[in-house]
């Protein structure tokens, strides 16, 4: 397996931290004056997506992971693994419930997502930037609020809860910001 | 890494910012009647720092080097009657290459005789706050800094509070080898963020990092190297001596340098016979200082990265 040197590390290169697969965020070369040379790396641990603080010595080398972002499109859950296939050769992947994450709460049949393989499995699940879902619960719109420009809960297809205005029903679709599960607007009419 | 851009990195207004700062830095030492003068960029000899490593280049077909500092070729002149210099220019680091460091960089260096180094720390006080308009200027010693931040006496600690203290203070991938990594662990990740937006003059370094400035008891008894740093919000920017003047402890200072990196198996590069020659007749009692002038840049426009205040940096030189 390969393996990068202290001064290869860059944005999104992925490596091999205390066994876990990371990704490098940001590293930043130390050298006091008189004294010897650091590498202060940050890296994204990619099973739990925690960020990890680390410092090397320059010089020194992590091993490589074997780690790959693929689109592709989100089949079905069978209740108890996620459905994905490449969209061009047509391999399909199957990802656990740890692996899809907080993501499944975004799912939609069909969408692409970007699935990130760790030794061929599938590690890591990340939805588009925006879905169109539809609105499966919500209070009934009360009359006169439009006005005021309040927010209510409601609950999508895909199980996810987004704040909407008021005057938005049961049945309608809604663009959805998946980053920050912001409501966008109301999604056009195909 | 090469990048195919023809353009500068840095800005226009940053290189204005450059040639203004470079003519008032020279303003400043004709007013104080320090002399500018030029010493090789192109040596046959190296330094002999354990943490730093020379450029090898090829000149008439034999090995040379390109200057990591003009303090040998300074502090020559100094033997040979110069009196009050400086240099303004480049220096050349193999490696050192990230936000802060670019291995072509540009140095300014200056001796005091008659100087020690309580004394020429003022006067780095003086440039920066002129050359950044900064007024709030600190001076402590080393081991105050440790003892305000983490109640821990640099000097006398034990390795193993040293060890302990920076296991809980700093994430490692590896177990720091003695004393001083320790201790410059926890001095660029620690104390150096903990330092404020003022000017930082920060004296009487660990014995062991003397460098080649005097060594003498502090108040308490201690042995402390009478060397400087300043820092100007946490950034480093100038390392100065009370200059070691005594030519048989400087020859031993390079032999313990080329000992300790032929035990690293690090280069061993043939060290200044020349500068201890110099010494051995004579050089005037002074201090020195070597300041980064890229990084006084990148404080005086608000920079956030080198290359915006080098028009081409390693990667589009």
């Amino acid at each position: 397996m390969a393996s990068y040197s202290t001064n290869e590390f860059k944005g999104g290169l992925k490596v091999m931290l205390d066994g876990d697969p990371c990704s490098i965020v940001e590293n930043e070369f130390v050298k006091p004056g008189k004294g010897q040379a650091f590498n202060r790396v940050k890296l994204r641990n990619l099973k739990t997506g925690r960020v990890w603080e680390r410092t090397f010595r320059s010089g020194e080398s992590l091993e490589s992971a074997d780690v790959m972002d693929r689109e592709m499109e989100y089949l079905y859950n069978d209740g108890e693994f996620y459905h994905f296939m490449e969209p061009e050769t047509f391999e399909q992947h199957q990802a656990s419930a740890d692996a899809v994450g907080d993501a499944a709460k975004w799912l939609k049949e069909q969408d692409v997502c970007t699935v990130t393989l760790y030794n061929g499995a599938p590690l890591a699940v990340t939805p588009p930037n925006h879905v169109i879902l539809e609105i499966t619960d919500t209070d009934p719109g009360l009359r006169g609020d439009t006005a005021q420009g309040g927010t209510k809960p409601a609950t999508l297809v895909t199980g996810a809860v987004v704040k909407v205005p008021l005057f938005l029903e049961i049945g309608e679709t809604i663009k959805v910001d998946t980053r920050t599960g912001e409501y966008l607007g109301r999604a056009k009419e195909d | 890494m090469t990048d195919t851009s023809w353009q500068p990195s840095a800005s226009i207004e940053a290189l204005h910012l450059r040639g203004a700062l470079l003519a008032d830095i020279r303003r400043f030492f004709a007013e104080r009647e320090v002399l500018e003068v030029e010493v090789p960029v192109l040596s046959r000899r190296a330094t002999s720092d354990p943490h730093i490593d020379s450029i090898t280049a090829l000149c008439n077909g034999d090995t040379a080097y390109l200057a990591t500092s003009p303090e040998f070729g300074l502090k020559r002149l100094l033997a040979a009657g110069i009196g009050d210099c400086y240099y303004l220019g480049k220096a050349f680091r193999e490696g050192e290459a990230g936000g802060r460091h670019n291995p072509e960089f540009t140095m300014l260096e200056w001796y005091r005789c008659g100087w020690d180094d309580r004394r020429l720390m003022i006067e780095v006080g003086e440039l920066l706050s002129r050359v950044l308009q900064i007024s709030q200027v600190q001076s402590l010693s080393y081991r105050e800094l440790f003892l305000r931040e983490l109640q821990l006496d640099p000097h006398t600690a034990s390795e193993q509070e040293l060890h302990d203290c920076t296991a809980r203070e700093v994430e490692l991938s590896f177990v720091p080898a003695n004393r001083d990594e320790c201790l410059d662990l926890l001095m660029s990740h620690r104390l150096e963020p903990a330092m404020g937006d003022g000017i930082t003059l920060l004296y009487d370094f660990p014995a062991s990092q003397a460098a080649l400035a005097k060594v003498q008891e502090d108040a308490t008894g201690t042995p402390v190297a009478r060397r400087f740093e300043a820092y100007v919000g946490g950034l480093e920017l100038a390392n100065g001596y009370w200059e070691l003047t005594d030519a048989e402890e400087q020859l031993r200072r390079f032999q313990a340098d080329h000992r300790y990196r032929g035990m690293h198996k690090l280069h061993v590069y043939p060290f200044e016979e020349r500068l201890v020659a110099a010494l051995e007749v004579g050089m005037p009692e002074c201090a020195g200082v070597a300041m980064g002038i890229d990084r006084l840049l990148m404080l005086a426009g608000g920079y956030a990265s080198i290359g915006e205040v080098i028009a081409f940096p390693i990667g589009r030189a």
